[in-house]
């Protein structure tokens, strides 16, 4: 996975560069627009995060660049502002996917994950974890080849963990992710437990080869047993 | 009390005063004129009598009135020495009024003969004083009623014109909204005074209008801002958490701090939504389908409700399509019923009922009623709970009042219900 970082607040750049490089990619930054243009106009990537406020101009501009070129990877923008038009227009210029900062990394991850994965395959892409197979496009799951019917919820909490395996994802991250930005918060989002514990059942029951585990109440993390 | 009122009313006092003063003075004159006048007559007569006396002695036996204007008897010479002209006002019977009438006396002493002193009285009819004050007193009256009159129409027809431009100028001021209404015509008039206070009115408006529109893009701006620090902090206290070293009690510290930033974005998200709504950025509007909006924002809340063993009751009677930015109606639904959740009971109920001109939901709650005056209002809170922000009510008033609407609050028996009317 080449993923190039484009964002002007050093310390945001560096976080999100250690937790893709976490997540085994290869991972290059540029924190003007300039530069960026220069790297992403000679090289490929499986994923751009772009900023659209850059000191040098607009994020959108290279979006348009990209255009122009006939260049397709995927872009994912990263903003501070959560303007409907902003996303409108990004998407138009060919986005992939729009994200409003403050954002949890495992949500990021995610969302890159599921970028290169449309482009990379077309999105027929087959993940293969433990003793289980997912089927991307068809939101379907299979054990030692045999189905295993998963709802809308629990699947989607299995992505997410998924393609963030290894990492501390926390409960709010999954909720947000799963139920909604809107998603109310005063219950410290215990109701997630409960799908968490059917899809914990679901995968025990037939040696799935993973283990949801919970970190202090905190939140999950996915492993290979 | 209005204006020309007033006006009226003190011009009525001050012209009755002036008048009776005026009248006073004008009787206390007239009546000094009138004894002046006839005391000069008097004196005429006296002199024209004394004179008839010296040549015709009989004028001296004449001791009473009757038809003439003179009496004159004889005294004693010691009361003739002491004797001054002496003028009086008294009665007298009169034939032809069959009345006491007022006259003007004048007594006076004469010697005819050597050492032969007679008392002479003369009279002369008076004005009626009486008579006199009461026709005075009408026609003051009459005055007083005529410059009340004449005050009154100038008051209507002048002074009314005269203010027009003020007082629709005032109607328009009344229209003023910040934020709204911003928009007030001029003052049309050449007059200096009100040609002053369009001068001043307008500094005035123009720099509440400035600052309360520097205000909400500060709002804005600084909730931005906000925005990448939040980012930056979260990511980095994101990336320690997943520190292996770590034990488990600073992992939980992490993400307390974690959870506290996290609601500090969304108080910053809400104070940036509730700027934008303000600031009319939510423009297009379109007719939203609100059974299946709600019908959506349900679903998208079913495992916490169902989590919280709340029971929701969906009344969809009619169809209901309203003409607002669909944004917007997803967040006002969301936040309603998002309050409906976060402040129930234990196995309560949420019932939400829709017909084709409003939407009411209700659920069990605390208690007591909210407080009507502040339940809107940013950050007021009625619940302990940390996580909440205090501005999901005063989002959904400020969506109900861009578009529009009007919402209501009531209670009763435990019932919490907001109706949202969209007639």
């Amino acid at each position: 996975m080449k993923i190039l970082v484009v964002e002007d607040e050093p310390a945001l750049l560096e976080s999100i560069e250690r937790a893709l490089k976490q997540e085994n990619a290869v991972v290059e930054t540029a924190s003007n627009l300039n530069d960026a243009l220069d790297k992403a106009l000679i090289y490929e990537y499986d994923c751009i995060l772009l900023d659209i406020n850059l000191p040098d101009g607009s994020g959108l501009e290279l979006l348009q660049e990209l255009k122009n070129q006939g260049k397709s990877d995927g872009v994912l923008i990263l903003s501070a502002r959560n303007s409907l038009d902003d996303k409108l227009e990004g998407l138009n210029l060919g986005a992939d996917d729009y994200l409003t900062k403050p954002f949890h990394l495992s949500e990021l991850i995610a969302r890159v994950r599921s970028i290169v994965r449309r482009k990379k395959f077309d999105g027929n892409a087959l993940l293969e974890i433990g003793n289980i197979r997912v089927d991307v496009t068809n939101q379907s799951i299979t054990l030692h080849n045999e189905d295993i019917t998963l709802n809308r919820k629990e699947f989607a909490i299995l992505m997410y963990l998924i393609s963030n395996k290894g990492r501390l994802v926390s409960k709010t991250a999954l909720a947000e992710h799963v139920w909604g930005d809107n998603i109310d918060e005063s219950d410290n989002f215990e109701f997630i437990y409960s799908q968490i514990k059917n899809l914990r059942k679901k995968m025990n029951d037939g040696d799935s080869g993973i283990e949801i585990q919970s970190i202090y109440g905190v939140g999950y993390k996915l492993i290979e047993s | 009390m209005k204006l020309i009122q007033r006006t009226i009313v003190y011009m009525s006092l001050a012209l009755l005063m002036a008048l009776s003063a005026w009248a006073f003075i004008f009787y206390v004159n007239m009546i000094d004129e009138v004894h002046d006048s006839i005391d000069d007559g008097l004196d005429n007569s006296k002199l024209l009598i004394i004179h008839e006396a010296e040549q015709d002695s009989t004028v001296l036996m004449k001791h009473s009135f009757d038809e003439g204007n003179y009496a004159i008897r004889k005294i004693h010479e010691s009361h003739a020495l002491k004797h001054y002209d002496q003028y009086k006002d008294t009665l007298m019977y009169m034939e032809n009024e069959d009345d006491l009438e007022p006259v003007r006396l004048l007594t006076t002493v004469f010697e005819a003969k050597e050492n032969e002193f007679y008392q002479l009285k003369v009279i002369s009819s008076m004005v009626e004083e009486d008579d006199l004050i009461e026709d005075l007193f009408y026609s003051l009256l009459w005055l007083y009623l005529i410059l009340i009159i004449t005050i009154l129409v100038i008051n209507t027809l002048v002074l009314r014109s005269m203010w027009k431009p003020f007082f629709s100028y005032l109607n328009r001021l009344a229209q003023f909204k910040l934020g709204k209404n911003e928009q007030v015509q001029p003052i049309q008039s050449k007059t200096a005074e009100f040609q002053l206070l369009n001068k001043v009115v307008t500094e005035v408006l123009e720099s509440n209008i400035r600052s309360f529109h520097n205000q909400k893009q500060l709002i804005e701006n600084a909730s931005h801002e906000l925005q990448t620090p939040l980012a930056i902090a979260l990511n980095k206290l994101q990336l320690l958490a997943e520190n292996e070293s770590l034990s488990e009690e600073a992992v939980k510290e992490v993400f307390q701090t974690i959870e506290t930033l996290e609601r500090l974005t969304r108080l910053n998200k809400s104070l940036l939504l509730l700027s934008k709504i303000e600031n009319k950025q939510f423009l297009n509007e379109e007719s939203v389908d609100m059974n299946e909006m709600i019908q959506n924002v349900i679903e998208d809340f079913r495992d916490q409700i169902e989590f919280k063993g709340l029971e929701l009751t969906l009344h969809s009677e009619r169809a209901l399509k309203v003409r607002m930015n669909p944004e917007l109606a997803r967040i006002l639904v969301t936040n309603l019923l998002k309050n409906a959740i976060r402040h129930n009971i234990k196995t309560g109920r949420i019932e939400i009922s829709l017909n084709d001109s409003s939407l009411q939901i209700s659920n069990t709650g605390f208690a007591n009623p909210l407080d009507q005056d502040k339940l809107f209002q940013r950050f007021h809170k009625e619940s302990e709970d940390k996580s909440s922000t205090g501005l999901g009510l005063a989002i959904v008033k400020s969506i109900v009042d861009l578009s529009g609407y009007e919402i209501s609050y009531n209670y009763a028996l435990g019932i919490h219900q907001f109706t949202i009317n969209f007639n």
